[in-house]
């Protein structure tokens, strides 16, 4: 599913915030957390990660991953430098006023699911 | 102040990158500028990806704890060796340090979502070797060999 398909679904009030030149990007899978160490060791490339956490740093942790993008939830505005970095290297970054529980709930009923390798360490 | 250590001078290193204490709005460029160097390299996409992981975290440490150090980067065919070295205040207990959870990252730090005591235990698993000294007092060097094969 494309990046933008995700824009288009009524139910996840996705505003664009930065990055509309990846639009077309693939997502792959799904992770969230709010810890950036977390995110490191267990996002895979291709996820779309969905965080409460705006500042610019996200933006780092989404190049060095190679993440499809990121959603912020909860109703939080990034600031403006995250919004720059973000465009600058090419960083989807959508907000949305859903809870993050709600965003990732309606992730998965149009079929995102946790990545393969972190779904089968899930099931040990 | 830490004395300069001897890696600073070691030409062998292709590339060196300075990292600046409590300098957020430039976290994570570094690990960035290192990574680009190694797709330029071609090397496998699980190497990269394991460098990187290595090089924010080190990286991170450095800022969030530290006061001033640099990213070192050396490729040979077989493996890559990232060195992180800084002047800051040093790891008291290493082992300590190591376990998942630990952290003394101050509140405000950990509102930004740092401070998981995760990020050498994800070096720790990123690498294939990892060698840390450190003084108190004065500063810390990690030495991070991934293989490449
Ligand atoms: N370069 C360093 N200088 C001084 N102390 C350090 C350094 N790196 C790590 N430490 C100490 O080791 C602890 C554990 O480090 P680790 O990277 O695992 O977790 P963290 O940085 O606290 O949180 P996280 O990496 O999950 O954001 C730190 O909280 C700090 O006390
Ligand atoms: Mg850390």
């Amino acid at each position: 599913m494309q990046l933008k398909t995700l824009l288009e679904a009524p139910e996840l009030g996705l505003n664009l915030k930065a990055g509309r030149s990846g639009l077309e990007r693939e997502v792959r899978g799904g992770y969230t957390s709010d810890l950036l160490s977390h995110v490191m060791s267990r996002a895979r490339e291709g996820d779309l990660w969905v965080t409460v956490q705006a500042h610019q740093n996200i933006v780092a942790v989404a190049v060095l991953l190679n993440l499809a993008g990121i959603i912020i939830a909860g109703g939080i505005e990034p600031q403006e430098d995250t919004l720059s970095k973000a465009d600058a290297e090419g960083v989807t970054i959508f907000t949305t006023n859903l809870p993050a529980f709600e965003v990732v709930g309606r992730l998965y009923a149009l079929g995102i699911r946790a990545s393969n390798s972190y779904a089968a360490l899930a099931q040990g | 102040m830490a004395e300069v250590p001897a890696m600073s001078h070691d030409p062998s290193y292709d590339l060196k990158i300075p990292v600046i204490g409590h300098d957020f709005l430039r976290a994570g460029e570094a690990a960035s500028r290192i990574k680009k160097v190694l797709q330029a390299l071609n090397l496998p996409p699980q190497v990269i990806r394991r460098a990187s992981i290595s090089a924010y975290e080190a990286e991170m440490n450095i800022i969030i704890h530290a006061y001033r150090g640099q990213l070192a980067l050396k490729v040979t065919p077989d493996a890559l060796t990232l060195v992180a070295e800084d002047e800051g205040p040093g790891i008291q207990d290493i082992d300590l340090a190591m376990q998942e959870g630990y952290s003394t990252a101050p509140d405000e730090i950990r509102e930004m979502g740092f401070g998981a005591g995760m990020g050498l235990p994800n070096i720790k698993k990123s690498a294939d070797k990892l060698t840390i000294t450190s003084t108190v007092g004065q500063g810390t060097r990690l030495e991070i060999v991934i293989r490449i094969s």
